[in-house]
């Protein structure tokens, strides 16, 4: 097990917050250097506008090289087999490639796709509810509702079989834990794969009415089985494990802020923006895919030479005062920030129309259901994820 | 104020849609696609969602030319 001097300042929390040194840097010299959890040596950018100018500049940061990831001798794999790793996999690429297999996936997440989507979503999270109730209190809302229902959501969506569930979910965990060796992480990655594979190999000889299906169907002659299976595998892991953290630690938020529970539960008007600062608030991404620099450039008065490696933090980001006033303040009834928690620039969250469809409706349908929704344990006993790549919470017992 | 857009930049992110829906909107393959080439200073609601989903477009795909 990793000691806790060894995570990363960009992955360290307190609680919900980013550490004071993590503040210190974005204040003062702006870029410290960070070694990340994969053991790479790096540039860690903390201001909004930094961070930012770095995301939106695919020319002059790329996200294709793999020594931004792995150093060079990390797990023992030749370069053809980190190649192999890699394929399908959208945050690895730089365009053109990039914007072809994004291009591929965009008419599945419009504005009006989504709002076809709703009513299931409904459907699946009041069935939720009714289990959490059914089982009474005390419950974990991690296992019985904030993490059930993005899984499901995304099994359909994608067209993985829901059963598979206990196993995806579980390398998932294991693969975003930085407290595990490279190679470790890189044998589960292998197994994701392996694993995604067999579904890809159903859809090419029975596509469904699914994302695998319509991508065999309508981009089967420009889509290699290797490149679906690294498409998919990232979809699936970023559809649950992302919104099922913010859906606990979002929750957690609005339980230590009961003026504002209060708002999210009786005024639906409340509800987008609150989504909005929550996002923001908890940036549960600690950071992008790291960038390399394809040039020298200065950051924050800091020369970073071609070839460096840079991590940004989002959290520092998002907390920044440049972007709002009071930044560590939760306030859900703030004017719409820019805030990054999506990321920005071409590898903005795909899935970002779907997160927040998902949470616009969970929320209030939970607090609703359970107006007296209070935690079962003193909130010093609440367990956080110290080593994950994605924060959230290892468990949330409540009562109501 | 004119509304320009750039298919090509486009990745569909539909932060537009969503910041300023009744100045853009996506086609069938999520790309945008504005719904009007100018935003009225009439309407000064729009012509601030507009200017926001202008300065908040990931991909840097949207300007908006002020008269």
């Amino acid at each position: 097990m990793t000691e806790v001097s060894e995570i990363p300042l960009h992955m360290r929390r307190a609680q919900f917050d980013p550490i004071d040194e993590l503040g210190e840097v974005r204040d003062n010299a702006g870029v410290c250097p960070v070694v990340t959890p994969f053991g790479v040596s790096a540039h860690l950018v903390s201001r909004y506008d930094d961070v930012r100018e770095v995301l939106s500049d695919s020319a002059r940061f790329s996200t294709a090289d793999r020594h931004a990831l792995t150093p060079p001798d990390a797990a023992g794999l030749t370069e053809e087999e980190y190649a192999r790793a890699r394929v399908g996999n959208l945050l690895t690429y730089d365009p053109p490639e990039h914007i072809r297999l994004r291009r591929m996936l965009t008419p599945e997440f419009t504005v009006r796709r989504m709002h076809a989507l709703r009513p299931r979503i409904v459907e699946i999270v009041e069935a939720a509810l009714d289990d959490v109730e059914r089982a009474g209190r005390p419950a974990d809302l991690v296992s019985t509702f904030a993490l059930p229902v993005p899984s499901l959501v995304i099994c359909e969506l994608l067209g993985v079989p829901y059963a598979d569930r206990a196993d995806f979910q579980r390398r998932t965990v294991d693969q975003l834990d930085a407290s595990h060796p490279p190679e470790r992480r890189l044998a589960l990655q292998q197994a994701s794969r392996a694993y995604m594979a067999t579904l890809v190999e159903r859809a090419r000889r029975e596509p469904g009415e699914d994302i695998l299906g319509m991508l065999v169907r309508e981009h089967g002659d420009d889509v290699s089985a290797e490149e679906l299976v690294g498409i998919a595998s990232l979809l699936l892991l970023a559809g649950h494990e992302t919104t099922a953290n913010m859906l606990g630690l979002g929750t957690l938020a609005l339980l230590r802020h009961p003026d504002q529970l209060a708002m999210v539960r009786d005024d639906p008007a409340s509800v987008e923006p609150a989504v909005e600062e929550l996002l923001r608030w908890l940036s549960i991404v600690h950071a992008g895919i790291p960038r390399t620099a394809t040039t020298a450039v200065t950051i924050a008065g800091n020369t970073i030479a071609a070839g460096e490696h840079l991590v940004l933090s989002l959290p520092g980001a998002n907390r920044d005062p440049a972007l709002v006033d009071d930044p560590d303040r939760l306030d859900i009834t703030r004017e719409p920030t820019g805030h990054v928690a999506f990321g920005h620039g071409l590898h903005h969250c795909l899935g970002a129309p779907l997160a927040r469809l998902e949470l616009r409706i969970a929320y209030p349908a939970l607090l609703r259901r359970f107006p007296g929704l209070a935690l079962a344990v003193p909130y010093e006993q609440i367990a956080f994820r110290p080593y994950s790549v994605i924060h959230g919470l290892q468990a949330l017992p409540v009562t109501w | 104020m004119r509304i320009v857009a750039d298919r090509d930049r486009c990745i569909g992110a539909g932060n537009c849609v969503m910041t300023a829906p009744e100045v853009f909107d996506q086609d069938d393959d999520g790309l945008v696609a504005p719904l009007v080439d100018e935003v009225h200073p009439v309407d000064p609601a729009s012509v601030d969602a507009a200017r926001q989903a202008v300065a908040r477009c990931p991909a840097t795909a949207l300007r908006a030319l002020e008269d």
